[in-house]
């Protein structure tokens, strides 16, 4: 088992004026481990996600990564089109509504080749190869691949988006409520896939979700948060069936049970 | 004459679009910001080339217009009229004798020389525009050399048409560096573009954008290795000057579906015919 | 191959005026390889809690709970992942899945998980559920919809797909008729042949005394046992 850590957060801080977006948060995150981030709405799970990823400055901290080829890198003080490169390349980022991760005036093949023209692909015939092969990957018919997706489903629009998101084999992706606004069926067989790509091509992720069931499907790990405060972290299930923190364990018993 | 100030621009007017001019050309292909200012014509009718002829004319200067290749379209004659009337100077159709020629929609078929000047009018500047509608995004994409998006617009293309079907305004790359719009002339006429002897200046006026190209500037296409750029145009030759390498306007000549196809530009296909080349559908 | 030393046990009730209440006080014991060992004790007593902190579900407030090499009470969450991955599995009363996932590929996902190649864990998936006599028309359908004794058999099916040397079992042949009870203790004699320390929790005498050699009495353990 490696030591090094894919992704180290130190004490990372935002302010909204006085407002607390998320507070000294620290945290490793190791190759090939999920870990979730639940908490309820204005928790500041979406603040400390979109920091990490880059879409917001923190006040403080540091959100190290370890690059392919300079090894652990600051990302909050790199230079912009250092990140720029690392968002495109080994990190992706699915969000809650598929509309915001997609071109919605382009083909599902253009939308899956999109990263990879964006790192220098110029042949269209490999470009579509891949995008074909990355449509059956997150079960899309291939003949779908010059429709665009509007013409899509909800849940075939969230596949699209990670199909989008993988195609260049990124090593760490954040996802932002993924299963949100799906309906349950729909729900699970997303879950699925995303385990599957998960274990197969050995992603790191981070999953911000107010949904706790999915985290205990998908997340290894798992921190709490409230009021812009981590408040718990461990082991998902142990954290869910053992919680020790008040805010936790009211949060656990407030699910309904079906 | 004395009614206006040279070429109708106040002098500060000039100074401040030179600048950007000299910009321009001092980074090919990025698009400089300017105050463009209100012409006596309304958008869409070259405002942003005027401005751009009108700081760049001396009165020693031949101007020549072409609208779509033609010297003697409504917008071609009335921007010509409007220098001789407020520049007098010198006007012309004859593409050699020219020393600023501005232009809508074509690069002249003749080569154009050292110490021409070329002026394209542009309606939307932006490549990127239809794919990234953000100004502050298309922005720092040029800023970062991120281009990825030209492609998958070209992508698109080849996917629904099973080839490239961008025929006009097709995106150019200047020296390796920014990918530009030049402005929406036939893809025909894209390889005249590089390594010209002539300055080639564009201005969009609604817009506030100049940007340039100077002599001997490297412009390549956009393309894919498996679907390379290709220039081509209507595969006949000019009725009236059998003219086979010129770019061609179709011309409906009757109701029964009667067409030919002659040269878009007038200048050169007049001068073909008085050197006795003679079309099939020629008089 | 399991031991623990000292461990404490306490819930505290946040929600309810932080009430502290003791469970399980001063464990100590441990399971050789190749021993099985049953927890015994009245209901209430802790069996399953107990059970729980071995795998790293309950924490311990105290003490050492040791399973190969890794103190689990300390571990990191991606160690007590791959201990739960490599070296320990359990078997739980109840079937816990992602729905929608065909019963073959459930019974595989623990050999895919340790990188398996997909065919050969799915060549041995199905030779668990034909031993456990789940019908091969099942196999392309989600547990979720299955009888609950067919549940059961699909989650000891899945257990038991790798072969791990520390194995923890919570009632595994509860709502079984005769036939499956006998496969499921034969599956666990086979285990422990090969080497693997099993602890259980049997409330059939018979199944105990059968694969069991040992019984340790969860009661010991109890608050009011030590005061």
């Amino acid at each position: 088992m490696t030591d090094q850590p894919l992704l180290s957060v130190r004490k990372i801080a935002k302010t909204y004026g006085n407002h607390i977006g998320c507070e000294n948060v620290s945290f490793d995150l190791f190759p090939g481990e999920v870990m979730g981030i639940v908490g309820e709405s204005g928790s500041g799970k979406s603040t400390l996600l979109n920091c990490m990823a880059g879409h917001l400055t923190p006040d403080a901290g540091e959100v190290v990564f370890d690059t392919r080829v300079n090894g652990p890198r600051d990302t909050v003080t790199m230079s912009e089109p250092e990140r720029r490169m690392l968002s495109r390349t080994d990190w992706a980022f699915v969000h809650q509504h598929a509309r915001d991760g997609l071109r919605m005036g382009v083909s599902a093949g253009g939308n899956v080749g999109e990263r990879l023209m964006a790192v220098g692909a110029r042949n269209y015939g490999d470009i579509r190869d891949k995008a074909t092969d990355w449509l059956g990957r997150v079960e899309i018919d291939s003949s779908r691949i010059d429709d665009r997706p509007s013409t899509f489903s909800g849940g075939m629009q969230q596949r699209l988006q990670i199909a989008r998101n993988l195609v260049t084999g990124p090593r760490l992706v954040f996802m932002d409520e993924p299963t949100g606004g799906l309906d349950v069926s729909v729900q699970a067989r997303l879950l699925d896939l995303l385990r599957g790509l998960v274990r197969d091509m050995g992603l790191s992720a981070i999953i911000v979700t107010h949904d706790l069931a999915v985290v205990r499907l998908l997340a290894d790990r798992l921190m709490v948060m409230k009021s812009g405060q981590v408040v718990e972290n461990g082991l998902t299930d142990q954290v869910l069936d053992d919680p020790q923190h008040p805010y936790t364990q009211l949060l656990v018993s407030s699910v309904l049970q079906v | 004459m004395t009614d206006y100030n040279f070429a109708y621009l106040d002098e500060q007017t000039k100074r401040m679009i030179r600048r950007a001019i000299l910009k321009g050309l001092a980074i090919p292909g990025y698009q400089v910001p300017f105050a463009s200012r209100e012409m006596p014509m309304p958008y869409g009718w070259g405002t942003g080339g005027v401005q751009v002829s009108a700081a760049v004319l001396t009165p020693e200067d031949r101007f020549k217009v072409i609208d779509q290749g033609a010297d003697d379209t409504t917008n071609a004659v009335s921007i010509r009229k409007f220098f001789e009337h407020t520049a007098g100077v010198a006007t012309t159709t004859k593409t050699a004798e020219a020393t600023v020629i501005q232009t809508r929609h074509r690069i002249p078929e003749a080569d154009l020389g050292e110490g021409q000047i070329l002026v394209y009018q542009v309606p939307i500047p932006e490549p990127l525009r239809f794919l990234e509608p953000r100004e502050s995004e298309t922005r720092k994409m040029h800023s970062l050399e991120e281009y990825g998006l030209m492609h998958v617009k070209l992508y698109e293309d080849i996917s629904r048409h099973g080839h490239i079907a961008t025929a006009y305004a097709y995106p150019v790359k200047v020296e390796a560096r920014y990918v530009m719009d030049p402005s929406p002339i036939p893809k025909f006429d894209n390889p005249k573009l590089s390594n010209s002897p002539a300055i080639q200046l564009f201005g969009a006026g609604r817009e506030q954008r100049i940007y340039a190209l100077p002599p001997y500037t490297r412009v390549t296409s956009l393309d894919f290795e498996d679907h390379p750029f290709d220039p081509s145009k209507a595969d006949h030759p000019c009725g009236l000057c059998a003219a086979e390498d010129s770019y061609l306007d179709e011309v409906i000549v009757d109701d029964a579906g009667g067409r030919m196809f002659v040269c878009s530009d007038t200048d050169f296909c007049e001068a073909r015919q008085n050197a006795g080349h003679k079309g099939k559908d020629a008089a | 191959m399991i031991e623990l030393e000292n461990v404490y046990k306490t819930f505290t009730l946040h929600n309810q005026g932080a009430a502290v209440i003791d469970v399980l006080t001063d464990v100590s014991f441990a399971v050789a390889a190749g021993e099985c060992v049953a927890l015994t004790g009245s209901s209430g007593s802790g069996k399953s809690t107990l059970m729980r902190m071995i795998y790293g579900n309950y924490m311990a407030q105290s003490g050492v709970i040791r399973v190969g090499d890794v103190d689990l009470v300390q571990a990191q969450p991606r160690e007590v992942i791959r201990v739960r991955r490599e070296v320990m599995g359990y078997v739980s009363q109840f079937l816990r899945v992602v729905p929608r996932v065909p019963t073959l590929d459930v019974v595989a996902e623990p050999l895919l998980k340790i990188g398996t190649p997909a065919d050969k864990a799915k060549a041995r998936a199905q030779e668990l559920l034909e031993r456990l006599n789940i019908p091969q028309t099942l196999w392309g359908l989600s547990p979720t919809t299955f009888s609950g004794g067919e549940q059961q058999r699909v989650n000891i099916a899945r257990g038991f797909a790798h072969q791990f040397p520390a194995m923890l079992l919570d009632e595994p042949t509860a709502s079984l008729d005769a036939t499956n009870r006998a496969v499921v203790l034969e599956l666990i004699e086979d285990a422990k042949a090969r080497g693997a320390a099993i602890i259980g929790i049997f409330h059939d005498e018979a199944a105990r005394a059968r694969v069991c050699d040992r019984e340790i009495d969860v009661t010991g353990f109890s608050p009011q046992a030590a005061a």
